[in-house]
C-alpha cells in the first residue's frame, strides 16, 4: 500500500474525530439559568473512536474495497444481456408500462388510505420527472430551478380559486399553460447558455419565484400560504360530506352509498394517475416526432445541429416550454391534494430531488424515470422507522446507485426509426 | 453566374476585428479553395457566411439573395450545407440517424432518395448503417459528415478542413469525393491547411492572411506562385 494512501486515510480519520467529538461528545445542559458543558458517556467516545478507525480502514484499503464492489454481480439482470431487438424491446416496454398502469388502477382499492395518499404523491413526482426528463434527459439542458414551474402551477390554481372561485378542472389547463409560458419566458435569457452557466441561472430563477411568493404577502399570503383550495369534482359531484358549492351534488348521495373519506382520496389518486399516463403518452409521442430528434441533436452537438438549419431558439424554447407545462400540471394536482400550499413546498431541495429521479432513472428513459420516481418517493417512507437516519440512508442509497450504475436504472435506449421502403 | 459573393466583409468577435474587408466570389459549379495559416481567419470567414457571427459590415450574397442579416437557421435551409471543422457528427446516434438529421427539413421520400445516393457515394457508410457514429474511424466519420451535409440536397457545400487528422490514404479518398461533387453540379467552397491538395483540385483559390485576402488566382497559378510555394507548400 502506498504511503500516500496511508496519509490520506490518517487525515480522513482525524477529520472524523475533529467533526464528531464536538458534535456528539459535548453536551450543553441547562442548570438553572446557567448552561454548562458536560462530556458524553464513555460509550459515545468509544463509538466515535470506532467510527474513526472504520473510516481509516476504509480509506486505507479503499482501492481494493471498491475493486471488490466492482466484482459484485450486477443486480440488474438486464445489464449483461445483449440489447434486445428493437421491435421486441418496444413491445416489452409498452407491456410493462401497461402492466404498471393496470396495477395502479386497482391499487387504491386494496391498500390503506395512507398508501393511496403516498401513491398520489408518487404520481405527482412521476409527472414532474417526466417533464424534467424532456429538458435534462432529451435536450440536455441542466435545469436546477424546475420547481419554479411546479410552483407556478400550484399557485395559479390556489390564487384563482381564492379570488375567482375557479374549479380544479378549469384551473388545470390554465395552470399548465401559465407554467409553460413561464418556461418560455425563462427560456429567452438562457438561450445562449449551456451546462454550468445554465444551471446557475435556472437555480437563480427557481429562487426568485420562491422568494417572490414568500414576500408578496398582499397577493400570496407570504409564508402563511394559501388554504382552502377546492378538491376536484366529478361532473359536479363533490366528495365532501356536505356540498360546499351551490348547484353541486355530493358523490355519496348521488350513488346512494355511505359517506367515506376514502372516496376523495381515491378519486384524487385516479385523477393523478390519468394525468400521469397522459403526460407519459404525450411526451412519448414528442420523442418520436421531429422535435424530439431535434432535442437530441442539440444535446449531442449544438454547432452541428445549427449547421443543419435547426433553430436553436425554437428547439430550446420548445423543450423548456413543454417541460414546464407538465410541471404546471403536477403543481395543480399537488395544490388540490394538499388543500394548502406555501412557498415552503417549493424549495431548492424539490428541484434537486426531481433531478435526482431523472438521473437515477437514466436520462431520457421514460420507464427508468417512472421506476426511479417510485423508488425515490417511497424509500424515505419505508425508512421512516430509522427516523433521523432516513435521509442518511437515502443519501447512501443514491451514492451506491451512482457507483454501480452511473447510467441510471434503465438507461435510455433510443428508438430507431426506419423509413419504409417504397416501390 | 455567382453562387456566393462576399463583398468587403468585416467580422468582429466583440471588439476585435477578425476579418478586415474580405471579398470572395464563388461561381456556380466551381471548386474554390481558401488557404491560409492558423489564425488567418479561414473558419471565421466560413462562419460569417453561416451567420454566426454575422458580418458587422459588408454584404454576403447567396444565389442573388442578401443573407448578411439572416439568422443561421434560415441560411442553412436555403440550399447551403456545411461540413464543420472537426466533423461534429452526432456520435450517440447511428449512421443512418445522422443522415436523417441532415435531411431534417425534407420529406420522407426525399430523405430516402438522398440516403440511397449517399450510400452510393460512400459504400462504407452503408456497411455501418446501424453502428453508432462515434465508434467509427476518423475517415469514416468524415465521410458521414459529408454525407450528412449532402442529405439536404444542397446547391453549394462548404467544407472546413476535411483532411484534418486523417491518414494520407483517407485524405486522397476524401478529395476524390470532393472532385466527384463538382461533377454532380454542386458548388464547393473548400477551406484547407493542406494547401497542395486543395489547390490541385480547385478551379480557383484564395489566400487569406491575417483577415485579408492576399492573393487570388486559378488553382494552377497559385500552385506555381513562388510566394505561395514558400509559405504554404513547404518550399
Amino acid at each position: 500500500m502506498a504511503a500516500n494512501n496511508f496519509r490520506h486515510a490518517l487525515f480522513c480519520a482525524v477529520v472524523t474525530l475533529i467533526i464528531s467529538i464536538p458534535i456528539l461528545g459535548l453536551n450543553l445542559e441547562a442548570k438553572g439559568i446557567n448552561i454548562i458543558l458536560t462530556g458524553a458517556k464513555t460509550s459515545t467516545y468509544v463509538a466515535i473512536v470506532l467510527a474513526a478507525v472504520a473510516v481509516f480502514v476504509f480509506q486505507a484499503y479503499r482501492d481494493s474495497i471498491m475493486g471488490l464492489l466492482g466484482k459484485l454481480p450486477n443486480f440488474n439482470p438486464l445489464a449483461d444481456k445483449e440489447p434486445m431487438e428493437q421491435s421486441k424491446r418496444v413491445k416489452l416496454e409498452s407491456w410493462i408500462l401497461t402492466g404498471i398502469v393496470v396495477l395502479a388502477l386497482f391499487w387504491p382499492f386494496v391498500v390503506s388510505r395512507g398508501s393511496v395518499d403516498l401513491a398520489t404523491l408518487v404520481l405527482i413526482y412521476v409527472m414532474l420527472a417526466l417533464g424534467l426528463n424532456v429538458v435534462v434527459g432529451l435536450a440536455g439542458l441542466l435545469d436546477l430551478g424546475y420547481v419554479a414551474f411546479y410552483a407556478v402551477g400550484a399557485y395559479t390554481f390556489a390564487l384563482l380559486s381564492q379570488y375567482t372561485g375557479i374549479s380544479f378542472w378549469m384551473a388545470l389547463p390554465i395552470g399548465a399553460l401559465l407554467a409553460g409560458l413561464t418556461g418560455m419566458i425563462l427560456g429567452f435569457p438562457v438561450l445562449r447558455l449551456r451546462g454550468d452557466y445554465l444551471a446557475i441561472v435556472t437555480l437563480g430563477f427557481g429562487e426568485i419565484i420562491r422568494i417572490l411568493l414568500n414576500n408578496w404577502t398582499t397577493l400570496t399570503g407570504g409564508p402563511n400560504g394559501i388554504g382552502g383550495i377546492p378538491e376536484p369534482t366529478l361532473f359536479g359531484m363533490e366528495f365532501g360530506r356536505r356540498v360546499k358549492e351551490e348547484g353541486n351534488t355530493s358523490f355519496h348521495e348521488t350513488f346512494g352509498i355511505a359517506y367515506s373519506g376514502e372516496h376523495k382520496v381515491i378519486f384524487l389518486y385516479l385523477i393523478a394517475l390519468v394525468l400521469a399516463v397522459i403526460t407519459a403518452l404525450i411526451i412519448r409521442r414528442f420523442m418520436r416526432m421531429p422535435v424530439g430528434r431535434a432535442w437530441e441533436a442539440l444535446r449531442e452537438d449544438e454547432i452541428a445541429a445549427r449547421s443543419l438549419g435547426l433553430s436553436r431558439t425554437a428547439v430550446k424554447l420548445s423543450a423548456f416550454t413543454i417541460g414546464a407545462f407538465f410541471a404546471g400540471f403536477a403543481g395543480t394536482v399537488f395544490a388540490s391534494k394538499q388543500g394548502f400550499i406555501s412557498p415552503e413546498s417549493f424549495v431548492f431541495l424539490e428541484s434537486a430531488i426531481i433531478l435526482a429521479i431523472v438521473v437515477l432513472g437514466g436520462m431520457g428513459s421514460q420507464l427508468g424515470v417512472i421506476l426511479a420516481a417510485i423508488a425515490v418517493t417511497i424509500l424515505p417512507e419505508l425508512a421512516r422507522e430509522f427516523s433521523e437516519y432516513r435521509m442518511l440512508i437515502f443519501g447512501a442509497a443514491m451514492v451506491l446507485m451512482m457507483v454501480w450504475r452511473p447510467q441510471g436504472l434503465l438507461p435510455m435506449r433510443r428508438i430507431h426509426i426506419t423509413l419504409n421502403k417504397q416501390e | 453566374m455567382s453562387m456566393l459573393v462576399l463583398e468587403d466583409v468585416h467580422t468582429h468577435y466583440g471588439k476585435i476585428e477578425a476579418l478586415h474587408g474580405v471579398s470572395v466570389e464563388v461561381n456556380k459549379g466551381e471548386i474554390v479553395s481558401l488557404i491560409g495559416a492558423n489564425g488567418a481567419g479561414k473558419t471565421t470567414l466560413l462562419m460569417t457566411v453561416c451567420g454566426m457571427p454575422q458580418a458587422s459590415s459588408g454584404r454576403v450574397v447567396l444565389e442573388g439573395r442578401d443573407i448578411t442579416h439572416e439568422p443561421t437557421s434560415q441560411i442553412m435551409r436555403s440550399g447551403l450545407a456545411i461540413v464543420p471543422e472537426g466533423r461534429r457528427i452526432f456520435s450517440g446516434l447511428t449512421v443512418e440517424e445522422n443522415l436523417h438529421m441532415g435531411g431534417f427539413f425534407n420529406t420522407k421520400s426525399e430523405i430516402r432518395k438522398s440516403q440511397a445516393h449517399v450510400y452510393e457515394l460512400f459504400p462504407r457508410l452503408k456497411e455501418r448503417e446501424h453502428q453508432r457514429a462515434g465508434t467509427m474511424s476518423g475517415g469514416e466519420q468524415q465521410m458521414l459528415a459529408i454525407g450528412r451535409a449532402l442529405m439536404s440536397r444542397p446547391n453549394m457545400i462548404i467544407l472546413d478542413e476535411p483532411s484534418l487528422g486523417l491518414a494520407p490514404l483517407v485524405i486522397k479518398q476524401i478529395f476524390e469525393i470532393i472532385g466527384h461533387l463538382r461533377e454532380e453540379g454542386i458548388t464547393v467552397f473548400l477551406v484547407e491547411q493542406n494547401a497542395h491538395q486543395a489547390l490541385h483540385l480547385a478551379d480557383r483559390g484564395y489566400v487569406l492572411e491575417t483577415g485579408k485576402i492576399r492573393l487570388h488566382d486559378t488553382g494552377k497559378n497559385l500552385l506555381e506562385n513562388p510566394d505561395v510555394q514558400n509559405a504554404y507548400l513547404g518550399g
